[in-house]
């Protein structure tokens, strides 16, 4: 019953070391997918509306985050920012929202192209203001398509929080790592962790392609 | 700042007025030197082929085209643009969104909101247009739902209704706005024949209960002749003949009026 390369013993008390670690990934993950769903539609809306000026600062830095690694982006924002800020994990949190931005900002401009010219000249025809357009009219429908992309984002910000470990966040993996460096036994901890990524994001996985029927 | 609906009535002012209007598409020139008024109250009806400018005239009133030159005017006030010392300046969004106020449009395709109820669609813009509150919004939409014979339907949404019936929630969210001028671009042409009937009803009802000035384009000859104190025929963007209803369709000048209806009726 216990095989030389799994030991029980260790699975059991690795098991709530992860589970902590696994708490911070979440963290990570739900305030990241909160950045990224805000500040995404905020730089769709500059792209599209926004002067020159303003666009193609905009457009270049978007580019540049999204055409560079996460772990780079990582371990630069936690070189420069690791003087005026404390929590490692907000720097980890903060890039990994800013990096699924520039994806989000993608699905978003989709979502507005796809509302139909018909809707902004019936907003027109009835006065309305542009900021109330957007609101009521616009935002809306867009939002409506982008559901499911969200949700496949979020998944995978969800699968890249391991990476924290190069700015040394104690997320789950950091901390199967930790488990494995100090007792040498990585086999346990190491698996777990993957089960536990599993656990959580098939489920989430299967809901998102029902969400997807549903809207099609 | 004269205030439009006070200008809209006095005699003298036309209540929509097209001075010198020229509209192109890139190297295509729809309108050249277009001038022509409608007095308040009045129903004009545009007819002609395919192509010939008309829902560009409707489109440039409603500020959803711009003006290549000319200007346009409603109840006196310059609606694209304007002469200021004898420079024509367009007309901020703020002040060309206080005169569009008074002007409602229907489309072909109706373009009601899909992300709100019937009732919320009408509401919309009494609430964040013309400041009503939701207790002096909804009744009135309500009445507005009567009228149009869409009470039953008030909490449904867009796409649970027929084409139909969808039109008739367009007309009523025009109406909302107590609009003085009313623009009407082919309402019917997208819906199936049996359902034609109830929207040109609707629209003979509003027609004779109020005085809204009214440009219409439409390919429903007996409805024109219903509801127009005049006609204009209209072809490669000018005025090839205007006059009552009866005269147009009855004893018709010009040889193209001629050729067209023979074609359309
Ligand atoms: N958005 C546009 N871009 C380019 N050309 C246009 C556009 N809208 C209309 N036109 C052109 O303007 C002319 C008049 O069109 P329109 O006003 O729709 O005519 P009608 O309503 O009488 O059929 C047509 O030649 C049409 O191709
Ligand atoms: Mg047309």
């Amino acid at each position: 019953m216990n095989p030389s390369w799994w030991d029980w013993n260790h699975a059991a008390t690795v098991f709530p070391l992860l589970l902590q670690g696994f708490k911070i990934t979440l963290l990570a993950t739900v305030l990241g997918t909160l950045i990224a769903v805000v500040l995404g539609l905020v730089v769709a809306i500059i792209r599209r509306i926004a002067p020159t000026i303003i666009r193609n600062p905009v457009t270049w830095v978007v580019e540049f985050i999204r055409m560079t690694p996460l772990v780079v982006q990582l371990v630069f924002a936690n070189l420069v920012l690791s003087p005026y800020i404390e929590s490692t994990l907000a720097i980890g949190i903060w890039v990994l929202g800013i990096h699924y931005t520039t994806y989000m900002a993608e699905v978003y401009r989709a979502g507005i192209d796809s509302v139909a010219k018909g809707q902004w000249e019936a907003a027109t025809a009835l006065s309305l203001p542009v900021a109330r357009t957007w609101r009521a009219v616009v935002i809306p429908q867009a939002i409506r398509n982008t559901l499911p992309a969200l949700g496949n984002y979020a998944i995978s910000m969800f699968k890249e929080t391991p990476f924290f470990v190069v700015i040394y966040i104690p997320e789950m993996v950091r901390v199967a790592q930790t488990y494995g460096g100090d007792t040498f036994r990585y086999t346990e901890s190491i698996t777990l962790a993957g089960l536990i990524f599993l656990v959580a994001s098939y489920p989430t996985s299967l809901l998102i392609r029902r969400l997807e029927k549903k809207l099609a | 700042m004269p205030d439009n609906a006070d200008n809209a009535g006095q005699p003298g002012i036309p209540h929509i007025e097209f001075r010198d209007v020229v509209k192109k598409f890139g190297d295509n020139t729809v309108l050249n030197d277009l001038n022509f008024t409608v007095a308040k109250g009045e129903r004009v009806t545009l007819i002609g082929p395919s192509g010939s400018g008309k829902t560009t005239i409707l489109r440039l009133v409603m500020t959803l085209e711009e003006l290549t030159g000319g200007y346009v005017f409603v109840g006196g006030d310059p609606l694209q643009y304007e002469d200021r010392g004898g420079k024509r300046q367009r007309v901020p969004d703020k002040v060309r969104r206080r005169t569009t106020t008074q002007i409602g449009m229907v489309f072909q395709h109706f373009n009601l909101f899909p992300n709100m109820s019937v009732l919320e669609n009408i509401i919309e813009a009494p609430l964040h247009v013309m400041g009503l509150s939701k207790a002096e919004a909804i009744p009135k939409a309500e009445a507005l739902l009567e009228k149009v014979g869409m009470a039953d339907k008030r909490d449904f949404n867009p796409s649970q209704l027929s084409g139909g019936q969808q039109q008739r929630v367009a007309i009523a969210r025009a109406l909302a706005m107590d609009p003085e001028v009313l623009l009407l671009d082919e309402v019917t042409s997208a819906l199936d024949p049996e359902l034609v009937g109830e929207v040109l009803t609707v629209l003979k009802d509003i027609a004779e209960e109020t005085d809204i000035s009214m440009l219409i384009v439409t390919h429903e000859m007996q409805f024109a002749r219903d509801v127009s104190d005049r006609v204009m025929m209209f072809d490669e963007g000018r005025i090839v003949e205007e006059g009552a209803p009866e005269k147009i369709f009855s004893s018709p000048e010009s040889q193209r009026t001629q050729d067209f209806l023979r074609a359309v009726l």
